[in-house]
């Protein structure tokens, strides 16, 4: 296995991690809910009485981050996003997340960050299963078609 | 004040989602592209969030109400089913074909990404579609 060194951003990403981290328990703690975005989109698509505003509060908070991040980050330490797929691949991309989160119950913040961390062997299946098929869409598309 | 808290919560995340590397596609498809050359930073962004994650949901298993003194919801699933397993797969299939899962594209398009704006709205179309598909089944 080869490395890619020049991409590699090791206390970048441990930073951004933690701060991940810090937001899951914070959440938890405070309001006694799951930081997870599909359940969190899930309940205002189905929305329950006074159970969307710290739902929609919370969104408006992640919308603002790229303009904090403006402000409050260093320019060097943003990723500008790199996109490769194509129109057709990036709409076959999100039927395909927004239905399998919603199957599945979870995605990467409520199985795998929260999931592992309350160590729940339902979320651990959850992740390995995401990522696996992750692991095997990208080798198909890069080093199969 | 409880508002003001959870759109913090939720800035501090999206900061999170930016400075990891999630919010760029390329980043992610580099580490889940095992065959290539391979960049393993995803790994520290799971590791770092797991580490501190474990102490403040430790902290909550030792307390009876959270701060604001809603119960706390824990997740009431366990068991390991079809749906689980199935939906997860599908969604790590999306995930690699873009790069992109929920909460970093939400972040993207508020930078002004204009495909991750059609991810997310195509995403809430595949969310609306699975409803359907619930109460077809049910």
């Amino acid at each position: 296995m080869q490395i890619d060194w020049i991409h590699f951003t090791p206390w970048s990403s441990l930073m951004g991690g933690i701060l991940l981290g810090i937001a899951a328990g914070a959440l938890f703690l405070n309001s006694g809910r799951i930081l997870g975005i599909t359940g969190i989109l899930e309940g205002l698509l189905t929305p329950k009485s006074d159970d969307s505003s710290w739902r929609l509060v919370f969104l408006l908070g992640m919308f603002a981050s790229p303009l904090a991040a403006k402000f409050l980050l260093p320019a060097e330490l943003l990723h500008a996003p790199r996109i490769d797929a194509n129109w057709a691949m990036v709409i076959a991309a999100g039927l395909l997340v927004g239905f399998g989160t919603r199957w599945g119950a979870g995605c990467t913040s409520g199985h795998g960050i929260c999931g592992l961390s309350r160590l729940s062997v339902r979320s651990l299946v959850a992740t390995l299963s995401f990522m696996g098929t992750g692991f095997v869409t990208v080798f198909v598309v890069r080093h199969w078609l | 004040m409880q508002r003001m808290i959870e759109f913090i919560v939720g800035l501090l995340f999206g900061l999170g989602l930016l400075i990891s590397g999630m919010t760029d596609p390329g980043k992610v498809l580099g580490f889940l592209d095992l065959a290539g050359t391979w960049d393993p930073s995803l790994a520290f962004v799971m590791g770092g969030g797991v580490m501190v994650g474990l102490l403040g949901f430790g902290l909550a298993k030792k307390k009876t109400t959270s701060f604001s003194g809603q119960a706390f919801q824990w997740p009431d699933m366990t068991q390991i089913d079809r749906p689980l397993v199935l939906g997860s797969l599908m969604f790590g299939a999306g995930w690699g074909l873009a790069g992109f899962c929920p909460g970093p594209a939400l972040v993207a398009m508020a930078s002004g990404n204009d495909k991750a704006l059609v991810f997310v709205l195509a995403m809430l179309a595949g969310m609306a579609l699975f409803g359907r598909f619930k109460k077809r089944d049910n």
